[in-house]
């Protein structure tokens, strides 16, 4: 394996599980479209640009998202125009479309509460185990800044694009290390409230 | 600005060492038998809460403070028991620092404070000048080198305190909470150009801080915690569920 195919795989994993939550595919070509009409080229084109240069989109995939939105209603197909090509519709959003899009885009994303976390079940069950809890915790703050590690050498050597996506993974990743810290500060107490319970 | 992509140096042999390291500060102990070496050419990262003993490691592994009990090495020279002239001569010569604030002096321009260290250790006027105003375009300070330091933002007054710090080109560059003072935006600048200037110049890098999100910016990292120094950097973290 080349250097650089490390690099590029931890590149892929880092930005995949960000990416993954934050758009999703049939939604962010129906975006584009209100945009202007486009071919199924350009939209597949326009989406890899923006959305995924660590996962380009498969023509199929556009194609079939394409057609799928026209069954529903929420997309037009012209008249295929003449040339070479899979497939040379011009695709146009309809109201339909619009709307989903818009009730789409104002809607927030569901809040994760975390409420009941694998760092967390793992702290209580070594805790109520006489298992070493710290060095558990400590193994996960190393791991967690070895990911952060990887997110921040993306940030410095990619463009902004890869600096938003990033950074979204490292205030994920702050966010729990800041749990991790409080935590092994309140170990002991949670050490006796586990052992009384 | 600095090149940002250089590629980290391979480390060498170990450059400046804590071996069991004990001090207080009247009754209350700081370090209690903290050990560690940093390699030549390292960024290290020294985390820890608050309290922990990070900032009394980094000043007794500066030579700011002489430990109660142990040892400090600094390129194969025992630092703790060199005499404080010695010591004196070492952090002007081998040695630079940035810390959170507080460290330039307002009434002087940043090309007089870039030039300072160069000053004290003897380098003549125009040649200590000349070299203080070429790090004003890899930090991005074109322009502001007759500007008082005291009319600076914070972020280009950190600029300033980091090119200060190398411009005598320092062997260890030790670095306090840099961006403790700063918001996020500007804190990645400023640790984008630590780094890159440090990777450029090959300078180790002793980097204390409390924020996750700086110390990423390390190539390793270790944790202060009740004194002592744990290091997780050799364990082989598995990533499972």
């Amino acid at each position: 394996m080349q250097p650089g195919d490390a690099s590029a795989r931890v590149y892929a994993q880092c930005l995949l599980s960000v990416y993954a939550r934050l758009v999703t595919v049939p939604l962010t070509l129906l975006g584009l479209l209100e945009r202007e009409p486009s071919h199924g080229y350009d939209l597949k084109r326009d989406y890899d640009a923006y959305f995924g240069r660590d996962k380009p989109l498969p023509f199929g995939q556009v194609y079939a998202t394409l057609r799928r939105l026209a069954r529903d209603g929420k997309v037009t197909g012209g008249d295929a125009e003449p040339g070479a090509g899979p497939d040379r519709k011009r695709y146009t959003i309809t109201d339909v479309g619009t709307s989903e899009f818009d009730a789409w885009l104002g809607q927030p994303i569901e809040p994760e509460p975390h409420l009941q976390t694998v760092l967390f079940s793992k702290v209580v069950l070594a805790l109520m185990l006489g298992r070493p809890a710290e060095t558990y915790l400590d193994t996960q703050r190393a791991a967690h800044i070895r990911r952060m590690r990887e997110l921040t050498e993306i940030k410095r050597t990619g463009g902004l694009m890869d600096a938003l996506l990033a950074d979204h993974g490292l205030f994920h990743l702050e966010a729990d290390l800041r749990w991790i810290d409080v935590t092994s500060a309140r170990l002991s107490a949670l050490a006796e409230l586990v052992a009384a319970s | 600005m600095t090149s940002l992509n250089v590629p980290a140096p391979r480390s060498g042999g170990c450059l400046i060492e804590a071996r069991d390291v004990y001090r207080s500060f009247g009754h209350t102990p700081a370090l209690t038998g903290a050990s560690l070496a940093v390699t030549t050419g390292e960024i290290l990262a020294v985390m820890g809460p608050s309290g922990s003993g990070k900032s009394t490691l980094l000043h007794c592994l500066a030579g700011i403070f002489t430990p109660d009990k142990g040892e400090v090495w600094f390129d194969g020279e025992r630092l703790d028991t060199l005499s404080d002239t010695r010591r004196t001569e070492l952090r002007r010569t081998a040695f630079g620092f940035v810390f959170q604030f507080g460290q330039l002096v307002p009434e002087l321009t940043v090309t007089d404070n870039i030039a300072l260290p160069l000053l004290l250790g003897r380098t003549g006027r125009k040649a200590a000048y000349a070299r203080a105003a070429g790090w004003l375009p890899r930090l991005g300070l074109d322009g502001l080198g007759a500007r008082r330091t005291g009319e600076l933002s914070g972020g280009e007054a950190q600029r300033v305190a980091l090119a200060r710090a190398v411009v005598a080109q320092p062997k260890v560059l030790f670095a306090d909470e840099p961006t403790g003072s700063l918001d996020t935006l500007t804190g990645e600048l400023v640790m984008d150009l630590l780094v890159g200037v440090a990777r450029e110049e090959g300078t180790t890098v002793v980097l204390v801080t409390h924020d996750a999100r700086v110390a990423a910016y390390a190539d390793r990292e270790v944790l202060v915690r009740d004194g002592k120094v744990i290091d997780h950097s050799d364990l082989n973290v598995k990533v499972g569920q």
